[in-house]
């Protein structure tokens, strides 16, 4: 199925978590300083493994970058 | 009144600094010019963002910043409404397990200056979450007492726009701000260099947030040590009460006893 990650479309398996989402980002399951939309809800941390993302899901994954 | 540098500390929301020069991350050309610039600026709470990740990117900011034992103060920079800063804050929330948020919502990309109607929106939904909100605001005394109405735990108004290095254009405006609130006011634009930090503090301002004017000087180390002493210089001299202006001069020496000396 197809889901928008940070903008751009991404081909994942059918009920794929954004767990697997973020090993295509090259990031470590426990990143510190990461936070995650799904459909411009927060999804929290502990619910990462768990929720299926569904085709056409707009997922925006964040970390911190030096500003303000 | 005595004041202490070392004993005066800055409360918001119930939580104490030992400095009162809150510093923006932004900028800084590496992750090293960062942490040392932190460490002489003394602050002990700084400014982080959230962006997409990029996986090119190289550092931890976040390791960075615990190794250095602040504060963080996320922000929502980038923010254009009030539902997209909501978000942004709740999501900071997550990434930082805080909830205190540097709240922005700009009106203009140009200037960056704040948009009144979204902030305050914004502000009263997170307050309601729950968060320890701290709005960047316009130097409006009305706009700040709104902010402060709805519950917000300073207020933070621009003394120039952001990056803008113009200093503090309109001083009458935070004296009046000052004057009419008992929350914590943080000056947070427009610093350019430690004479504007100082005056900042004299006016009355309970702290002032760099962060362009420190992360871009030529030496920011060196900045970051002079705006901390402006900021103490500038809260001494505010406690110490300063000499009224005047159009002619006040001798400092005395008139009486003045030898006359007679050319004959």
């Amino acid at each position: 199925m197809n889901v928008t990650v940070n903008g751009r479309e991404a081909d994942v398996p059918d009920g794929a978590t954004v767990q697997s989402v973020l090993a295509l980002l090259e990031l470590a399951p426990d990143s510190r300083g990461v936070a995650v939309a799904v459909d411009a809800e927060v999804l929290p941390r502990g619910e990462w493994t768990s929720a299926r993302l569904t085709p056409g899901a707009r997922v925006e994954v964040l970390r911190a970058v030096q500003g303000g | 009144m005595a004041v202490g540098v070392h004993a005066d500390e800055l409360v918001i929301a119930g939580t104490r600094f030992g400095s009162r020069l809150l510093l923006g991350t932004g900028g800084f050309r590496s992750l090293d010019d960062l942490a040392a610039a932190i460490a002489a600026s003394g602050a002990e709470l700084v400014t982080v963002a959230l962006r997409r990740v990029d996986p090119s990117a190289r550092g931890s900011l976040v390791d960075v910043l615990d190794r250095a034992g602040v504060r963080l103060l996320p922000n929502t920079a980038g923010c254009f409404t009030a539902r997209d800063a909501v978000l942004t804050a709740r999501l900071a929330r997550e990434a930082f397990a805080t909830h205190w948020v540097k709240l922005e919502v700009i009106g203009d990309d140009r200037t960056l200056l704040p948009d009144a109607l979204e902030l305050l929106l914004a502000a009263e939904e997170l307050v309601d979450d729950g968060f320890t909100v701290l709005p960047y605001t316009t130097d409006d005394p009305v706009l700040a007492r709104r902010l402060e109405d709805v519950g917000c735990a300073a207020v933070m108004p621009l003394g120039s726009p952001i990056g803008s290095g113009m200093g503090i254009r309109n001083p009458y405006n935070l004296r009046l701000i000052r004057e009419q609130t008992a929350l914590p006011v943080v000056l947070d634009a427009g610093v350019g260099t430690a004479s504007d930090a100082a005056l900042a503090m004299e006016l009355g301002c309970d702290a002032v947030l760099c962060a362009s004017a420190v992360a871009r000087a030529d030496d920011p180390v060196a900045m970051a040590r002079a705006m901390r002493l402006a900021v103490e210089a500038g809260r001494l001299a505010r406690g110490a009460g300063r000499i009224p202006r005047r159009l002619y001069a006040e001798a400092s020496t005395p008139e009486d006893g003045v030898a006359e000396f007679r050319a004959d």
